[in-house]
């Protein structure tokens, strides 16, 4: 039963990425292409109530359900592994029109082919740790 | 009522529920990552005994692995009862845009050109999707998260290796959308 929020809020964020269409391709190259304001809209939406609500947690020292307090870690210090990392991530993004939650969204849709790049998105999880000792972070 | 969530969601009511999501999840005593599922399913599958990148208690994940089995149940839901099965409503730019590297006008949420079972099965199509997705999980890792870690959760905690990682996002996107993808298609 502790898993079932998970469930039920997984289900809600499906939903959102299918009705707001940011699940498909045409909308991630309409973005990269700056020629609408709907995907600006929905991520900046999201980052200004959510830049809100953290602050607030801050400032009340807002406790979780399970009445521990409720921490934010500082992201490591570093420009090369977000710039480098996020540059690779973009590069794929643009080419199959999905982050990672869309994926799978795209595979309960009916998107069958998607099934394709989730199991090379895992690939690409594992290849990155195998050889992360030799990159640049 | 139906009807009126059966028509696409405008963008901030999306973006008010991606907020809201990210806050429960916090309120629950976890965090909103979905990038990090991958690699709880390569130490699931056991990548931990090859890799020690992978070697930790991933059943502490489980709860995130919940929250993906949710999102495709999600897209299920949407298509079988929330969709009023209209193509997505890109910009008539977009489609003439789209239209020179021979992708059609949506007559879905995909095109048929990358994504239909024909197109699976020829060399280029499943190569145009296997080194798309393999770029993104490799630099989903990379980066340290996805959209929804550095983009969501990261900007949303003012974190600057987020604002970083989202320039990335973007270097890499634009790169892809003019330079690399009117070779390719």
């Amino acid at each position: 039963m502790k898993l079932l929020k998970f469930l039920l809020l997984g289900t809600l964020f499906g939903i959102v990425m299918a009705k707001s269409e940011a699940f498909s391709w045409f909308r991630i190259q309409e973005m990269f292409r700056f020629q609408a304001f709907h995907m600006y809209g929905i991520i900046g939406t999201a980052v200004i109530l959510g830049a809100i609500g953290v602050a607030l947690i801050k400032k009340y020292k807002l406790r979780d359900v399970k009445g521990n307090p409720i921490l934010f870690y500082p992201k490591d210090k570093s420009t090369m592994r977000y710039l480098i990392g996020g540059t690779i991530f973009g590069l794929g993004w643009a080419l199959s029109g999905a982050c990672p939650g869309p994926m799978v969204v795209n595979i309960g849709y009916g998107y069958i082919a998607m099934i394709v790049v989730f199991l090379f998105a895992i690939i690409g999880t594992y290849l990155y740790g195998a050889i992360k000792d030799k990159l640049p972070h | 009522m139906l009807e009126f969530i059966q028509q696409p969601w405008t963008w901030w009511v999306s973006g008010a529920l991606i907020a809201a999501i990210m806050f429960l999840l916090i309120f629950f005593g976890q965090s909103f990552g979905f990038s990090a599922n991958l690699r709880t399913i390569c130490s699931a599958a056991g990548g931990g005994k090859f890799v020690k990148f992978f070697d930790f208690n991933w059943r502490s994940q489980i709860w995130n692995l919940v929250f993906l089995l949710g999102a495709i149940l999600g897209g299920f839901i949407s298509s079988q009862f929330l969709s009023d099965g209209n193509p997505v409503q890109i910009s008539e730019n977009t489609i003439s845009d789209l239209a020179k590297l021979g992708i059609s006008a949506p007559t879905s949420a995909q095109p048929d050109e990358l994504f239909s079972i024909e197109s699976l099965f020829t060399l280029k199509g499943f190569l145009i999707l296997a080194i798309g997705g393999l770029l993104v999980g490799f630099g989903a890792r990379y980066a340290g998260g996805c959209t929804s870690g550095h983009a969501i959760s990261g900007l949303s905690d003012l974190q600057l290796p987020s604002l970083i990682a989202v320039i990335g996002f973007f270097i890499g996107g634009l790169l892809m959308t003019f330079v690399l993808l009117p070779l390719i298609l």
